[in-house]
């Protein structure tokens, strides 16, 4: 493979964002566009010629350095690229779908003052994906890493004007940091036990690694391994979002609608599923880290899914969404099944991104009105939007033979299928989930498209109303449209990514499942140990993608799937009553939903306001009483209280200072005497 | 013996023009402006023949000068570089062009004298770095505190008196135990060469007591906790161009007494004394940290991000034993001072930057405190992006160059405790939420009030400082190979003196 084609693919949508976000006024506003979008195209299109290089005509892969970044005592940090399958299937999707998003950007942004801006961070934001992806080491990698974050955190924050907005990007920019410092960490632990911070050199190490134990005091120590892939997997809890980590997702939604779904749903919070499953061959020998992984995701994906039923923001209910089937691709990782991840990775891009541009359509449809429980019957007035929801929502669930079950099926059966000692656990999680995904995800399109028109009574107070569901995009092209007036279908420029996306969503797992999970797609780019193979155990059972669809119908998946859609059903469209009542009868347990199980509240009156009352504490105690009064401003008062004495001395008279001189010259002499 | 040279010229060409400047005047400032401009460029391009032809194969000094000094002392007026003291030269040739540019018109009293302070200053900055006899390094540390406390005490803020009494009576303080520490190895070396004060055997009570002066001395000029104080006064109190030198500069000094002085003099005293040390650094970073977090004014918020960022030069110096006392091996030492090395060149661009856009929002609103601003993004696009750049350096952002001495210090301390790494790479996200916090609050949200409403966006004359900058700190993030590489000789020198015994066996 050429070298210089890799460094085109990435080196193009990062001159088109220098051209976009630093030409000025000699660049005009369409030109922004066109160049970053001339640039990501030919990115994407070079991406696909690699990805049909590696895959059909058997190229093999590339691990090449570009140039070194420095030598520092013996070890030669570089700039480099491994392209292997895995890579070129991130690259492409990576690619695809910023190309997407440039597109979609120039209708839905077309009037904001931001433009060009805009165009810029998107595709800096796709330059830094793909050094992500790409990168053949860990300190690239981790470039990308922060890179990526630092682009999120301008998106977030893009209308910097609003409170809102601002808090939200400082927020997942903090909680990214945390996980950085775990991953900071196990790349230095990776260095400590391999001399070298490439990919193969680590890889090369890992089951000598896993033979060491780590002395973390000196009397305790834990498996090396272990803690150096825990320590990696808190990165990727960060910008995966998983929980303790997942705050900072729902809050993104601030930014504008085409980077939560672009970014915030199909790419950069895949960046830590797939850097676990870039990293498989040392995660595999670490029972201890992948029985961690999988209970972190487990919990994720069930008790997050359960936020989502009590969420009135349409676009919040998708945000944790989101979270939930991130903890499902995790789920997948901590069994060792990461084909399942990065598979459900590519069909949850494309579905997801789907419900996303969905809810923005009904957004802009109702006049920036994001609260559920205003909408009600919009199928009528806005058909397109409502039918690719639809497939949207059923492809999340799971229905057989749409995308979604193809990839969330496998993931409960290597569940079921692994021996880990946490799998049943998350054999359970995410099981249940299923429930959860069917009874939101269609409580959702209910209280949405559906049953009582709601809007034009609860209309005429949506301009007073504040808190979750109030933060309507008041930006964008939307801007154009004015409050009031019934709710519209959306133009073109906004249904037909809508069809782009739905097609996908229902055909793409009947078509890939096969090559990608059991054809052996991924090669030698993922290693999994013989033993840990739930995936190869499933491919014994799997007999093509449509037998494997029909088997569906009499798995208790489907069943307890149904059982979501009948319940949403029964609650929010045939006795809304009953919902509330429900909702009485289970108040304990609806107060710890509403708060989110308390993570805000916690961060903010624990960690933050904890942080600030001990700076200031160590401030005024440390720095001002201690240091500076007592220290300082003590020693000052000594030597002025000396310097008083010393006055005295000091007399000014001739013989006065003669005597001293004599009595020092004595003592001199003395002292000298006495030692020789 | 060799005669004056280029070393020579990079001293006193800026004190020759500072004295011009002076004799000047300030009715004729407009034509100092432009001596001090052209004198300080002038300067900058005769350091990079330094930089050319400085051979990366060797350890020893290069450019060397040696002529008598004080001969009843035995003392040269000695000078040389190796890639300890180069780039440190080179950053002070370099930062001084932004502050002569930045303090162009803004200086309405004795703008002169002003110009002609910093001048003197970079001769006497670049002559610490550049001195090989203990006796000169001396002189000039203690006279480049002369322009310096003039500088504060008469172009400073309104509590300059106090500010500077703090600092002076600080610094000097700290000075004096070095001179007596100098004073007792020359009495042993009978020269005050600093190679000799390197050779000269001492036993480990002699070291521990030479450690402890160098210790005054460099703690508090770097500064170090609980010496550290002194800073967040001065740099309150400093103009913009004082701060920008105070922190890119001259808090330098005490990490180049550190190597220079301190490790190889006394290696035996620095293993007893590593974990004093190791420890003050670690709660430099976290301590300092919560500090930073909740300082009301963005001088010094800065001024406390600066003793954080310089708590991982001391950490990466001195991880070194503890690398050796775990490992046995000495792999790692060199990337611990690599790291402390790069990092005080990052954080000598990057602070001085942030000092610069403090000093660009001073200028229009004349005030210093954070909740004075609020949306200076809406008023003023451009200087919003840099500082937003410089804010995220400073975070230590990768591609940037406040990452690369962070992450290189976090790897050594990885190979000595993993406790120390993890204390130390908390800079992550406590960096991170003081200064983007401080953005969050300056930078973004809407418009504040009619202060921020009123107020123009760079000129090009800011623009051009801040641009310079911003290449640099991207540079230097993005390929920081050749700075390594000039350094890699001496820092392998380095670690041989550090890690060896001068004890007899």
């Amino acid at each position: 493979m050429n070298p210089n084609l890799l460094l085109a693919i990435v080196l193009l949508p990062l001159a088109g964002a220098i051209i976009a976000g630093l030409g000025g006024r000699l660049v005009s506003r369409m030109a922004a566009a066109y160049v970053t979008i001339a640039g990501v195209a030919i990115s994407c299109v070079l991406s696909l010629i690699v990805l049909k290089q590696i895959y059909w005509d058997g190229v093999p892969a590339f691990n090449g350095p570009v140039y070194t970044w420095l030598v520092s005592d013996g070890v030669t940090m570089q700039v480099g690229f491994l392209v292997d399958r895995l890579t070129a299937l991130m690259m492409a999707v990576v690619t695809f779908v910023s190309l997407c998003v440039h597109v979609y950007t120039i209708g839905y942004m077309h009037d904001d003052p931001g433009f060009k801006r805009f165009f810029s961070y998107i595709s800096l934001f796709t330059f830094s994906m793909l050094m992500l992806v790409m990168s053949n080491n860990f300190m690239q990698l981790f470039f990308g890493w922060e890179a990526v974050g630092v682009v999120s955190y301008l998106l977030i924050g893009f209308w910097y004007t609003r409170p809102s907005a601002i808090f939200a990007n400082l927020k997942a920019f903090l909680v990214n940091r945390v996980g950085d410092f775990g991953f900071v960490l196990g790349i230095a632990g990776v260095l400590y036990y391999t001399g070298s911070l490439d990919y193969t050199a680590a890889f090369e190490a890992a089951p000598r690694i896993a033979q060491e134990s780590f002395p973390l005091t000196s009397t305790t120590s834990v498996e090396a391994l272990g803690l150096i892939c825990i320590l990696l997997f808190i990165g990727a809890m960060g910008k995966s979002a998983q929980v303790p980590l997942h705050v900072w997702l729902p809050d993104s939604m601030e930014g504008p609608t085409p980077i939560s779904a672009l970014i915030h749903a199909a790419t950069m919070v895949t960046a830590g599923i797939f850097m676990v499953a870039r990293m498989s061959p040392l995660f595999e020998h670490s029972e201890l880290a992948l029985n961690f992984v999988l209970i972190i995701g487990a919990t994720t994906a069930l008790f997050m899914g359960l936020l989502g039923i009590v969420n009135n923001d349409i676009k919040r209910v998708v945000a944790y969404s989101t979270l939930s089937q991130l903890g499902y691709m995790t789920v997948a990782l901590g069994v060792s099944a990461y084909g399942a991840a990065i598979f459900h990775l590519m069909t949850h891009a494309f579905f997801k991104a789907l419900l996303f541009l969905a809810a923005g359509s009904v957004i802009i449809g109702m006049h920036h009105e994001q609260d559920m429980r205003k909408m009600g019957g919009l199928a009528k007035y806005m058909p397109v939007t409502a039918v690719t929801c639809w497939i949207g929502a059923l492809a999340l669930i799971g229905t057989p033979f749409f995308s979604g079950f193809y990839s969330k099926d496998m993931i409960i059966e290597a569940a079921a299928a692994s021996h880990r000692w946490a799998a049943p656990y998350a054999y359970w999680c995410v099981l249940i989930g299923v429930f959860v995904t069917a009874l939101y995800t269609f409580r959702m399109l209910f209280l949405t498209f559906h049953g009582e028109e709601r809007f034009r009574t609860a209309h005429a107070h949506a301009a007073s109303h504040g808190g979750e569901g109030g933060h309507g995009e008041s930006h964008g092209s939307a801007d154009a449209h004015h409050h009031g007036g019934e709710p519209h279908e959306s133009p073109p420029v906004v249904t037909v990514p809508l069809i782009a996306l739905a097609i996908p969503s229902i055909f793409i797992g009947l078509f890939t499942v096969g090559p990608v999970l059991f054809g052996g797609y991924f090669g030698d780019s993922i290693f999994v140990l013989e033993r840990n193979d739930v995936l190869a155990e499933l491919g014994h059972e799997f007999h093509g993608p449509v037998a494997f669809a029909l088997h569906g119908f009499i798995t208790p998946t489907f069943w307890l799937a149904l059982a979501g859609v009948v319940t949403a059903w029964v609650f929010f469209l045939w006795k809304p009553g009953l919902a509330d009542r429900a909702a009485e009868a289970l108040r304990p347990i609806r107060t710890i939903l509403v708060n989110k199980y308390y993570f805000d509240w916690f961060n903010e009156n624990v960690i933050a306001r904890g942080s600030r009352l001990l700076g200031r504490a160590l401030w005024r105690g440390g720095d001002q009483v201690l240091i500076d009064g007592a220290l300082v401003n003590g020693t000052a008062a000594t030597v002025g209280r000396f310097g008083g004495v010393v006055r005295l001395i000091q007399s000014g008279y001739l013989y006065s200072y003669a005597f001293w001189m004599f009595i020092g010259l004595a003592v001199l002499l003395g002292w000298f005497l006495l030692r020789s | 013996m060799q005669g004056f040279g280029l070393l020579s010229l990079l001293i006193w060409l800026p004190i020759v023009a500072g004295l011009v400047v002076l004799a000047l005047g300030e009715r004729n400032i407009a034509a100092g402006r432009w001596v001090a401009l052209g004198a300080s460029v002038a300067t900058l391009l005769a350091a990079i023949p330094l930089a050319t032809g400085f051979d990366t194969g060797t350890a020893s000094y290069q450019f060397v000068e040696r002529l008598p000094w004080i001969p009843a002392f035995n003392s040269y007026y000695a000078l040389g570089v190796d890639g300890i003291s180069l780039p440190l030269i080179l950053l002070t040739a370099f930062m001084t062009i932004p502050v002569i540019v930045a303090g162009w018109n803004v200086i309405e009293t004795r703008p002169a004298q002003y110009f002609a302070s910093f001048l003197i200053m970079e001769g006497l900055m670049i002559g610490v770095f550049a001195a090989m006899d203990a006796l000169l390094f001396y002189f000039f540390w203690e006279a480049m505190l002369i322009p310096m406390f003039l500088i504060i005490g008469v172009w400073g803020g309104p509590r300059r008196v106090y500010a500077t009494i703090k600092f002076f009576l600080y610094t000097f303080f700290g000075s004096v135990f070095m001179l007596v520490a100098l004073i007792y190895m020359y009495l042993k070396a009978g020269d005050y060469s600093i190679a000799s004060f390197h050779a000269l055997p001492l036993t480990l009570q002699e070291q521990i007591w030479i450690f402890l002066a160098f210790l005054l001395a460099f703690a508090v000029k770097v500064p170090m906790w609980p010496v550290h104080t002194w800073l967040p006064d001065a740099h309150v109190e400093a103009p913009t161009g004082g701060s920008v030198i105070l922190a890119a500069i001259m808090l330098k000094m005490g990490g180049y007494g550190f190597l220079r002085f301190s490790l190889p003099i006394a290696p035996d005293a620095s293993r007893e004394l590593d974990l004093l040390i190791i420890a003050l650094s670690l709660i430099a970073v976290i301590y300092i940290g919560f500090v930073a977090l909740v300082q009301q004014d963005m001088k010094k918020l800065i001024a406390y991000s600066s003793i954080a960022h310089m708590g991982f030069v001391t950490l990466g110096a001195f991880v070194a034993y503890e690398i050796l006392a775990n490992t046995g091996g000495t792999q790692g030492a060199a990337m611990g001072m690599d790291g402390a090395m790069v990092q005080m060149i990052s954080h000598g661009l990057v602070s001085g930057a942030l000092f610069l856009c403090v000093g660009v929002m001073y200028d229009r609103l004349h005030s210093r405190e954070i909740s004075a601003y609020g949306g200076v993004i809406n008023t003023m696009p451009k200087f919003a992006g840099f500082m937003v750049l410089f804010a995220l350096a400073n975070a230590g952002l990768p591609g940037t160059s406040g990452f690369v001495g962070e992450f290189l210090v976090i790897l050594a301390s990885f190979k000595a405790n993993f406790w120390y790494a993890l204390l130390a790479a908390v800079t992550l996200i406590l960096g991170a939420a003081y200064t983007l916090w401080l953005v969050k609050r300056v930078i973004f949200g809407p418009v504040a009030n009619e202060g921020v409403a009123s107020m123009k966006d760079l000129n090009g004359r800011e623009f051009a400082v801040l641009g310079v900058l911003a290449v640099a700190v991207l540079l230097l993030g993005v390929w920081p190979a050749p700075l390594l590489e000039m350094m890699r000789p001496s820092i392998e020198n380095l670690v041989d003196l550090a890690l060896r015994t001068k004890l007899s066996p």
